[in-house]
């Protein structure tokens, strides 16, 4: 199945706002043994719960299946660190899209902003899904 | 920022193994429960070659050793990050055993401009890059 090329420029609804806890900062910490301390930044990829969050979402409602996806590319870009007590929402837009081999390579930007509506974080990802016929 | 710190610089290699039981942890952290990364059953049946680790924990811990590296900078608190990015060029296929894979972490200062550093990396498992172009933009 592949995905229709009229989704290129698309945004999806925002996520529900998001508030970073210490708690959750710290159980992404430790899981991916990072240094990080209640005054510090936190994890570099934690944007990822959020990015994560909104590409589901997508996939939810152009009927992809997440074990078809395989990540290909990830990027962040900060405009400003991310603190606990944040309250964040992201909203993901489809910024290409293309078939090679029976598979569709999906780019996607997911903005992060805050409660004042301002741009924290930028993410890139591309997705790969895969077609086959399993 | 120690004056140490100029483009060339070649940092500390770390080496993170990464077992199933990393996986099951991260997918909890991150809230990504794609079943690729715990169920031999479906890895195989979408073609892959075995449970293969997530890519952003992959990520993350080039992240890590950005934070670790940075931290000695200066006495204990990693720098901001301000840009990171990488391709995952090649799965990281994780055994189902107790030791699991060895994810390694090499990298060098790229460049200095102002506070920003950015710096190379060059992540490997079993011997083969995993991770395309990784690198990574701070404020040290």
């Amino acid at each position: 199945m592949s995905l229709d090329s009229t989704l290129v420029g698309r945004t999806f609804p925002a996520t529900a706002p998001y508030r970073v806890s210490h708690e959750k900062v710290t159980e992404f910490a430790r899981a991916t043994g990072t240094p990080y301390a209640a005054d510090g930044p936190v994890p570099a990829t934690f944007p990822i719960v959020l990015a994560f969050a909104a590409m589901n979402d997508f996939l939810d409602t152009v009927g992809v299946d997440l074990s078809r996806i395989v990540h290909g590319e990830q990027k962040f870009a900060y405009e400003r660190p991310i603190r606990t007590g944040d309250v964040l929402t992201t909203a993901l837009t489809v910024a290409s899209l293309r078939q090679i081999g029976g598979n569709d390579i999906i780019g996607t930007r997911s903005d992060v902003t805050d409660a004042d509506g301002s741009l924290v974080c930028s993410t890139s990802a591309v997705l790969v899904h895969r077609g086959g016929t399993a | 920022m120690p004056s140490s710190i100029e483009a060339g610089t070649a940092l500390e290699t770390r080496t993170y193994p990464v077992t199933r039981a990393d996986l099951v942890r991260y997918a909890g952290a991150s809230g990504d429960f794609n079943p690729i990364h715990w169920s031999d059953r479906v890895a195989g049946a979408v073609g892959l070659p075995g449970v293969i680790a997530h890519g952003m924990l992959t990520q993350a811990l080039a992240a890590r050793a950005v934070a670790e590296w940075t931290a000695d900078w200066a006495d204990g608190a990693p720098a901001q990050v301000v840009e990171l990015g990488a391709k995952f060029t090649n799965p990281v296929v994780v055994p189902d055993d107790d030791t699991g894979i060895d994810l390694v972490v090499a990298g060098t200062v790229k460049a200095v401009d102002g506070d920003l550093v950015t710096l190379a990396l060059e992540v490997t498992a079993g011997g083969t890059k995993v991770l395309g172009n990784p690198r990574a933009v701070v404020r040290a």
